[in-house]
């Protein structure tokens, strides 16, 4: 009963809320007036003149790209080098050594790429510096910048005959400020308010009522994770993420944070209704992502609650809080994974077979089920233009969305950025599998062991991040193959989508006639789902049913490994 | 290209500023003034020196006190983490079997599968400060033989279980459940 009550709460939340933050978004990035000019309008003029920006100069494809491939490098370059010389740095108040070259590495691919995968754990490899500096930084901009890339994208389908997609750094900047900033201030409030740690101490020794000695690890905790949450990054402060009392100490914060995993995303798909001038089309989309993610959680839960006769039990509290119980964990898991934020509350390693088996299909499907913040949003559109594109092979039509047709050259991008993450899924995995050097790393045996590293490729694939954590991947050969794979499933996506927004930007319109293929009634919210996953089932499903499938049947038979 | 990677530097520089030390030094700012013990970890103090922290569990396994869950950790902090045993791991299956027949014989039960399901799994954390308030009745029984305590004792004990035991926040958020660390320090003072 108490379950049902948070689970309705947060589902009526969220399509409460979604719609008024996208309003708020499409005035903010429209240009319009808004309520936080007074507050911060005065600090974006100042970025805009200590970096030379020039807010009202449009770019076309071409330069807005360089300028997130150019942003991007430098941002990854400085993180690198921030975490190898950490034990040279100030703040470093643990004297923690230098990372490693390939830690390194991968922390900061992850992080610039939005994945915010982890191989390591913060409280005994990274210093507050390189988290405040570093990864604080990152989640902030990898953020923007997935919705500065949306932003291109919204506007070269919805303008006509022009080159001109925006400003990327005065996309950045708004994101940042008027968005991104203004709730994570909001959120590391409250946050610290129900316990989550914000200091600049040492940790603490303490002497435990048995009296043993316990070291409690402390920091600028509360203000990453609110945006870690927000901007879905979700790179834990503390190794044991969201799960941490220190992270996500009350069932209230719990809530909180979950809420702002999905929030932006969600908002974004209206802001796309406002730019589109039309809310039935942005509906339609929202409507299509959230019977997806209704789907999975109805599975999940399902499966969760079911009876393991490994472990005799129904609803194994295993790797879960008890602050949290099941519901919370499998709502956290889903929600993490249909986003790509990839914080946890609860160990996804130790979830029921198909609990892990939706999670990881959630990643495999590439974040578009609201998906990552902006990266959702143009993840889902790179579906719907195929979707329409196969509705028009079947009519005879030539394929069209939001009056612009739909050509060769489109659908090779859309192929591309399709493809680009599902060729690092299995493809790398095979490699893993097939090498000591990715055997050796795992936790369990028997088909969760092909989980753990399926998960993993999918995870760093659709830049989600988080993990069947049992896999040890701080070794040359993961973090290596892992990082590959992130900056892969960002920028092999990222490209084709900006060359989409360009080529599309320079189209007509074609106005409304009764023989135009809508794209906002029920039947193409059908027809999109079926095509999300039968594309990603076809491709997922041999893999799938070699691991967390075989494994439910097993469970069922008692067998262990 | 030139120009672009000017700014892009620039602007790289601007935004490790403002979010990377203006925004957390804000932060850490205004939540030292507001909740100055919140921010600092909620660390429990007992004749001047830091017994721990109320979000932080410890291990308890001594028959005189409360125990708390089963940790991957052993309750060392660092770093924090789960067991990340698979739903048919047999290591797994040797550790919640091997947890069942203990708690089930110390408290004198018959039926160790009705041991609260958190009593026997490990936390996500390993650092769980609760535990069911289930969980801390069934012991009752062996603590008041441990520490030879009269029935008014007991009964103080007991009253002192209803009393600490957390709702869920604004009624619907989250499980009943009950701070182990402050459960024991009130027990100590019965």
């Amino acid at each position: 009963m108490n379950e049902a009550i948070q689970l309705i709460l947060f589902l009526v939340l969220l399509a409460v809320l979604s719609p008024l933050l996208g309003k708020y978004m499409a005035k903010v990035f429209m240009g319009e007036k808004h309520i936080m000019i007074p507050v911060f309008g005065w600090l974006e003029k100042l970025v805009y003149r200590i970096s030379g920006v020039k807010s009202e100069e449009e770019m076309n494809w071409k330069i807005y790209m360089y300028g997130v491939l150019l942003f991007n490098l430098f941002g990854f370059v400085f993180l690198y080098l921030l975490q190898i010389f950490q034990a040279y740095l100030p703040l470093n108040t643990e004297k923690l050594p230098n990372v490693s070259w390939h830690l390194a590495f991968n922390t900061a691919m992850s992080f610039t790429t939005n994945t915010n995968w982890q191989s390591y754990s913060g409280e005994n490899t990274l210093s507050y510096l390189v988290q405040m500096l570093g990864l604080t930084v990152q989640n902030f901009v990898s953020a923007a910048t997935g919705i500065a890339v949306v932003l291109a994208l919204m506007r070269g389908l919805t303008r006509k005959t022009t080159d001109a997609l925006g400003n990327f750094w005065a996309d950045m900047t708004r994101s940042v400020l008027y968005v991104l900033l203004p709730l994570a201030i909001i959120l590391t409030l409250a946050l610290v308010g129900q316990g989550a740690v914000q200091t600049f101490s040492h940790y603490v020794k303490a002497t435990t009522l048995q009296g043993t000695e316990q070291v409690i690890p402390l920091g600028p905790a509360a203000s990453q994770i609110a945006i870690k949450q927000l901007g879905t990054n979700g790179g834990g402060f503390f190794g044991a993420n969201s799960a941490h009392p220190f992270e996500n100490p009350t069932p209230f914060s719990n809530f909180l944070e979950l809420f702002a995993i999905i929030i932006i995303s969600a908002g974004l798909v209206f802001t796309f209704g406002h730019y589109m001038k039309s809310k039935r089309q942005a509906r339609a989309i929202f409507i299509t992502m959230f019977i997806l993610f209704a789907l999975g959680l109805a599975i999940s839960l399902w499966a969760e609650y079911g009876h393991n006769n490994v472990l005799n039990v129904s609803g194994s509290m295993e790797g879960k809080e008890t602050r949290f119980g099941v519901m919370n964990s499998v709502l956290w898991s889903v929600t993490t994974t249909v986003t790509s934020n990839g914080s946890v509350n609860a160990m996804h390693d130790s979830l029921s077979p198909l609990s892990g088996l939706v999670a990881m299909f959630n990643l495999m499907l590439g974040e578009i089920i609201f998906g990552g913040v902006g990266s959702g949003l143009y993840g889902i559109i790179i579906f719907i233009l195929l979707t329409v594109f196969i509705a028009g092979l079947m009519v005879g039509r030539t394929p069209e969305y939001l009056g612009k047709k739909v050509e060769a050259y489109e659908m090779k991008m859309t192929i591309l950025a399709i493809l680009a993450p599902a060729i690092v899924i299995k493809l790398f995995s095979a490699i893993a599998c097939s090498i000591p050097a990715g055997i050796s790393g795992l936790n369990n045996a028997g088909p969760h062991g092909l989980s753990e590293i399926l998960y993993a490729f999918s995870s760093a694939a659709g830049n989600n991040g988080s993990a069947f954590g049992g896999l040890n991947t701080n070794t040359v050969f993961y973090n290596l193959m892992l990082g590959f794979g992130m900056l892969i499933g960002r920028f092999g996506i990222i490209i084709p989508v900006m060359a989409i927004a360009g080529s599309m930007a320079k189209k007509k319109v074609t106005p409304v006639s009764s023989g135009t293929f809508r794209t906002d009634n029920w039947l193409f919210v059908m027809l999109l789902i079926s095509v999300i996953l039968i594309v990603g089932g076809l491709t997922f499903f041999p893999p799938l049913a070699l691991g967390p499938i075989v494994e439910h049947f097993l469970m069922n038979l008692g067998v262990t490994f | 290209m030139k120009t672009q990677s000017k700014i892009a530097l620039k602007f790289l520089l601007v935004m490790i500023i403002l979010t990377g030390i203006i925004y957390p030094l804000l932060m850490t700012g205004l939540a030292q003034l507001g909740y100055p013990s919140k921010a600092n970890g909620s660390l429990i103090m007992n004749d001047g020196k830091i017994i721990g922290s109320e979000l932080i569990g410890q291990k308890f396994d001594s028959s005189i006190y409360f125990w708390s869950r089963p940790s991957a950790i052993g309750y060392n902090p660092i770093p924090s983490g789960g067991s990340n045993l698979g739903p048919t791991s047999d290591t797994l299956k040797k550790q919640v079997g091997a947890r069942r027949v203990l708690f089930a014989k110390i408290n004198s039960m018959t039926d160790p599968l009705s041991i609260p399901k958190e009593m026997v799994f490990a936390s996500g954390s390993g650092l769980d400060p609760h535990i069911s308030p289930e969980a801390a009745l069934l012991q009752v029984d062996h603590i008041s033989r441990a520490r030879h305590f009269e029935n008014s004792q007991k009964e103080k004990l007991l009253n002192k279980i209803k009393e600490l035991t957390e709702t869920p926040q604004f009624f619907c958020l989250g499980e009943q459940r009950i701070n182990v660390l402050i459960l024991n320090l009130e027990l100590n003072k019965i």
